[in-house]
């Protein structure tokens, strides 16, 4: 398989605090990555430079074999990215905000409206389509940005806590759409979260950093096999605790 | 220059989906009539001519421009918006220039919309349309200055009222700098050298040469540095804490 998203060594420091301290993450095309982590962890972080939206202190990454450093536009133009808290105009329709970033990302005129159009029927957003961002609610903020970030079908994604806010049907559409993006579209995603049971649900690959660092990185199958037999609660709970708190000593194996 | 216009056209478009653009072209339309009416004495002057119109355009300026510039990033940076579109497939000069544009060809509407008073002029007398035309260029030669510096400014801040502040000191600071008392002041002491330079930065020496109908290069020269460099400061600011 090939590797989309390559990150090598990467460092942020903001001040004194080492943000991200020497993260590299390879990530192949059908691969989910779930990205896992306290608050503060450097998930974000992470994510941004992996966009590019920061520049990183030291480190590389590359985007569907492009160099972000060395041609950034080209890189953008393989990536779509749902920033954290899905920001949006807030003065503007759904419509003409996801036209603007068609337009944006190259498409002219018809090409432009069937690629929104898509985009819209596949993410459900027909009925909000003519009103302004700033009367949504969470959830359907949330999705708009998320159709922002796969109407021109990327290789790469990259999704900040894409599920946030979304209530419980939504959260099943939208984890359906994102295995099937990676499962038979065979893009690579990263995805953060805080919900443990999405990482089960949609992921290949389950990552945990803590303070900057990578800590885990295996299948979630074999996360949750860490745990200690009868160590109550969900599985993957415990051992995320485990490895980003340091109250247990490493679970399992 | 399709990716320049798509930002300018997102941006030029967002002013007319709050009721900004209204407020804007009504205080200004009905500013810069009273003030040519009541304190610049168009009547009274019996001259078929534009100067007490334009004379206060400057001062008028001093206020309005900082409350269009104010968020044109600062904005971007609150609704994190600038996440966004610095991850799009555009470049920081598309950005900053379909911003500045859009911001331009506005305030450039907003002078469009005071033509009734050339007709009113040229209704009453014979005006020289030559100098009509050329303090047109001056006055929106101005916003375009001070558009600039609000922009620059406004990528500074997230917070709207600190770009406005700033953004009207700045552009204050340089109206003052080629005003005869603020250049007396400096002559009694300052060698001569910086009160020459004084003058030239400002901004009235520049804009009353060119409202009195004449079109030099130096003064056109003078509008467009002050606009490149503040822009380019803009794009390096932008560009060097996009996250801050």
């Amino acid at each position: 398989m090939a590797t989309l998203i390559e990150a090598k060594d990467l460092r942020k420091r903001f001040g004194t605090i080492h943000a991200v301290d020497g993260v590299s993450l390879n990530v192949s095309a059908g691969e989910v990555l779930g990205f896992l982590g306290p608050n503060g962890a450097g998930k974000s972080t992470t994510m941004r430079m992996l966009t590019g939206f920061l520049e990183a202190d030291s480190g590389s990454v590359q985007l569907a074999g492009i160099a972000l450093d060395v041609d950034p536009l080209e890189a953008r133009r393989r990536m779509g990215y749902l920033p954290e808290g899905a920001p949006a105009y807030p003065d503007m329709k759904v419509r003409d905000f996801l036209m603007f970033i068609a337009q944006a990302r190259g498409f002219l005129g018809a090409e432009a409206r069937r690629r929104v159009d898509e985009a819209v029927d596949r993410i459900h957003l027909q009925q909000v389509l003519g009103q302004s961002i700033e009367t949504l609610s969470k959830g359907f903020k949330r999705r708009v940005g998320l159709a922002q970030a796969i109407l021109h079908d990327p290789p790469v994604l990259i999704l900040d806590e894409p599920t946030d806010g979304l209530d419980p049907n939504q959260k099943h559409e939208v984890r359906n759409l994102i295995s099937e993006m990676g499962a038979s579209q065979g893009k690579a995603i990263v995805l953060s979260t805080h919900i443990l049971e999405e990482v089960e649900a949609v992921c290949t690959r389950a990552v945990i950093i803590n303070k900057g660092k990578v800590v885990v990185d295996e299948a979630p199958q074999t996360l949750i096999s860490r745990a200690p037999e009868g160590s109550g609660g969900s599985a993957m709970d415990v051992v995320f605790r485990s490895v980003t708190s340091g109250d247990l000593e490493e679970a399992g194996q | 220059m399709r990716r320049i216009s798509i930002v300018f056209r997102r941006e030029f478009s967002g002013y007319f989906a709050t009721p900004l653009a209204a407020i804007f072209l009504v205080v200004f339309l009905f500013l810069a009539s009273m003030f040519a009416f009541n304190i610049g004495g168009f009547f009274d002057r019996g001259q078929a001519d534009l100067r007490p119109f334009f004379q206060f355009h400057p001062w008028l300026y001093l206020f309005l421009v900082p409350a269009i510039s104010m968020r044109l990033w600062a904005e971007e940076r609150r609704t994190g918006t600038i996440e966004l579109i610095a991850t799009l497939p555009l470049t920081m000069q598309d950005l900053v220039l379909g911003k500045f544009f859009a911001a331009w060809a506005f305030s450039g509407l907003a002078l469009l919309l005071t033509v009734p008073m050339w007709w009113t002029v040229s209704f009453l007398g014979e005006p020289d349309h030559g100098v009509i035309v050329c303090s047109y260029l001056a006055s929106w030669l101005t916003a375009g200055a001070f558009l600039a510096i609000g922009s620059a400014i406004s990528s500074l801040t997230k917070n709207q009222v600190v770009a406005f502040v700033l953004c009207a000191a700045t552009c204050f600071l340089l109206l003052l700098s080629g005003f005869s008392v603020v250049l007396d002041f400096f002559r009694s002491w300052a060698p001569n050298m910086v009160v020459e330079g004084l003058s030239a930065i400002g901004v009235l020496t520049h804009f009353d040469s060119m409202v009195r109908g004449v079109i030099d290069l130096r003064d056109v020269l003078y509008f467009a540095s002050v606009i490149v460099a503040f822009l380019v400061i803009n794009t390096a600011v932008i560009d060097w804490r996009k996250a801050a």
